[in-house]
């Protein structure tokens, strides 16, 4: 009797302990769970954040210029006449002076590339380099127009804003994204290649101009022209070694004046009338875009070419 | 013969790099030097107003060094915590097939040019930030910080998120096995194992922030004045100007190469290159030296 009634009154102790301990575990878990769901929610807020931001932000800008980006627009000079102005001087100027940097920026950063993949050993001197061409990198682009201007305008006596001082001026700011992306193009050609080459006789220089170009190419060409897009949006540089911020001549050499359309739309946002606000500079802008767009465009085309073709 | 040749030809390629960084030292210094022969260093780093082309002209730097700050405190409160909240997600919760259409999209953000990002802060986000805050100045330091912050928030993600993928998936699995939570596994295990490529994605997002200037230009305003950090409106809402902003404004002048302006253009962008190039050395040297090495 007695021993029966103490187990029933374990049993029912056990009874109470299980059911609190496990409701608790319950409720820990639910809360958990309700926590992981509100940090996952902040962290798609954050994703989205900016992609959505930039995306209406898109869509205002492309809304402003209707009715604005028309043919007369592209073929314009400027006019303080909201109705009259157009880009073409300055459209002409971004062409002329990215074309300028991709003939300059194209040997000098793929020999550098080649320089440090395949010839330099791993010595202090390489470390130096590829230190110094991240750093090179994190400057701010402002001061590459300082160098422009202290460099090309004041030691070599080049004119002011002239279209060459430009070219020059934005190599160099973009030099280290083409050279780090070169690199990365050589560094992904295997090695069984070059032995291949090699094995059969050719000089270095030889297997590096039959064998590692070709299968870098591709590459190269797409970090060549996310690099001459950076430089297709740059400003601050640009003004440092005094191009016009609006100019009524296309350049017609590379010892002519010169303006960009960043410089442009740098000029316009500060006029505050209503046409030029909210119709004329959205259009340059959304020019810009475009152009943009289209030399991203050509470079996701070449990898995914070339990166179906592999497999 | 040809062979040296074209290895010589590459070196010197390569040298150009290191050319530039020399130029950029040199350009800098040798004008900053002429300037501060004008003007003392002393002036320079306590004056307490900037006045480079207007007389009396002052060249007192810490308007500008204030402005500069207030403008990326601002633009690191925002895009901090937002670019490691993406880079948690994009790391550990989205799947294989949103992660490739998000990372692309993602740089598309850093990929629009700055002079686009202050057009829009002018135009379209004060006008939204004056719904919320009345008081609010056309030209203002928060619609600036807030585009900038939306452009250097895929630096600090994809950095971010490289380091959290680096950490082991067994590692996770034995939280996982403890009973431990994915959201507690993701901060207590996954944050702590990939510090040290976050902390170098914060200081690169910084330093970012620190030399950007169109946008700040357009969308700041140009008033150079020392911000009271105690009123936080007064430094949001109100223009000021950044170093970069005054740059430009002293580029936009018609200042000849003869005067203590344009001297003292090279006196503020030595303060800038150093300000950034200690912020990228210590980003490099946490990234390499407090990596967690795994097998």
């Amino acid at each position: 009797m007695i021993t029966k009634r103490a187990g029933n009154r374990r049993e029912r102790q056990a009874e109470v302990i299980k059911s609190t301990v496990l409701a608790n575990v319950g409720d820990n878990v639910q809360k958990e769970r309700v926590r992981g769901r509100i940090f996952t929610g902040f962290c798609i807020f954050a994703t989205f954040f900016g992609i959505v931001s930039l995306a209406s932000l898109l869509v205002y800008v492309f809304y402003d210029a209707v009715g604005w980006l028309d043919l007369q627009f592209l073929t314009s000079a400027p006019s303080r006449f909201a109705e009259k102005a157009g880009i073409y001087p300055m459209l002409i100027g971004s062409i002329f002076v990215v074309s300028l940097v991709a003939v300059f920026s194209l040997p000098l950063g793929v020999g550098a590339a080649i320089y440090l993949e395949e010839y330099a050993k791993d010595n202090v001197l390489r470390r130096l380099i590829e230190m110094n061409i991240s750093n090179l990198a994190g400057v701010p682009s402002i001061v590459y127009g300082l160098l422009g201007l202290g460099l090309f305008v004041s030691v070599l006596d080049m004119s002011h804003g002239i279209v060459i001082v430009g070219a020059f001026t934005l190599t160099l700011r973009v030099l280290p994204i083409v050279i780090v992306s070169s690199q990365e193009a050589v560094r992904a050609v295997p090695d069984s290649q070059r032995y291949g080459s090699l094995g059969l006789g050719s000089t270095k220089w030889q297997m590096i101009r039959s064998v590692v170009l070709p299968e870098a190419i591709p590459g190269i060409m797409t970090g060549m022209i996310l690099a001459l897009a950076n430089a297709m949006g740059e400003t601050a540089p640009l003004i440092m070694i005094g191009a016009a911020t609006s100019i009524f001549t296309a350049p017609k050499g590379l010892f002519s004046s010169f303006s960009a359309m960043p410089l442009q739309i740098f000029a316009w946002s500060d006029f505050p009338s209503e046409g030029f606000r909210h119709g004329v500079t959205p259009a340059a802008i959304v020019v810009l875009i475009i152009v943009l767009l289209f030399m991203n465009g050509i470079a996701i085309y070449i990898r995914q070419k070339f990166s179906n073709k592999k497999r | 013969m040809r062979e040296n040749a074209m290895g010589g030809v590459f070196f010197i390629c390569a040298v150009v790099s290191i050319i530039t960084t020399i130029g950029i030292v040199m350009v800098l210094l040798a004008e900053a030097v002429d300037f501060f022969r004008q003007v003392s260093i002393f002036q320079f780093i306590t004056g307490t107003r900037w006045s480079p082309t207007i007389k009396p002209t002052e060249f007192g730097v810490l308007p500008l060094v204030s402005g500069t700050l207030t403008f990326t405190f601002t633009t690191a409160l925002i895009a901090l915590p937002t670019g490691l909240l993406a880079a948690i997600y994009l790391s550990e919760y989205a799947n294989r097939r949103i992660r490739s259409i998000i990372k692309p999209l993602l740089e598309v953000l850093a990929g629009i040019p700055t002079v686009v990002y202050g057009y829009f802060a002018l135009v379209y986000i004060t006008p939204v930030l004056r719904n919320v805050f009345p008081s609010i100045r056309t030209f203002n330091v928060l619609s600036a910080s807030i585009v900038v912050a939306i452009m250097i928030i895929p630096t600090i993600a994809s950095i971010s998120e490289d380091s959290m993928r680096a950490v082991p998936r067994s590692l996770r699995e034995a939280g996982f096995g403890l009973g431990v939570g994915k959201l507690k596994v993701t901060i207590t295990i996954v944050v702590p194992a990939a510090l040290s490529g976050i902390v170098s994605s914060f200081i690169l997002g910084i330093s970012r922030a620190i030399g950007e200037t169109m946008a700040v230009t357009i969308a700041g305003g140009n008033l150079s004045r020392i911000v009271n950090p105690l009123n936080p409106a007064s430094a949001l809402l109100e223009p000021v100007q950044t170093m970069t902003a005054a740059m430009v404004e002293i580029g936009m002048s018609d200042i000849t190469g003869d005067s203590v302006a344009y001297r003292s253009l090279f006196a503020v962008g030595l303060t800038l290159f150093f300000m950034t190039l200690l912020l990228n050395v210590v980003s490099q040297y946490i990234k390499t030296r407090y990596r967690e090495k795994y097998q």
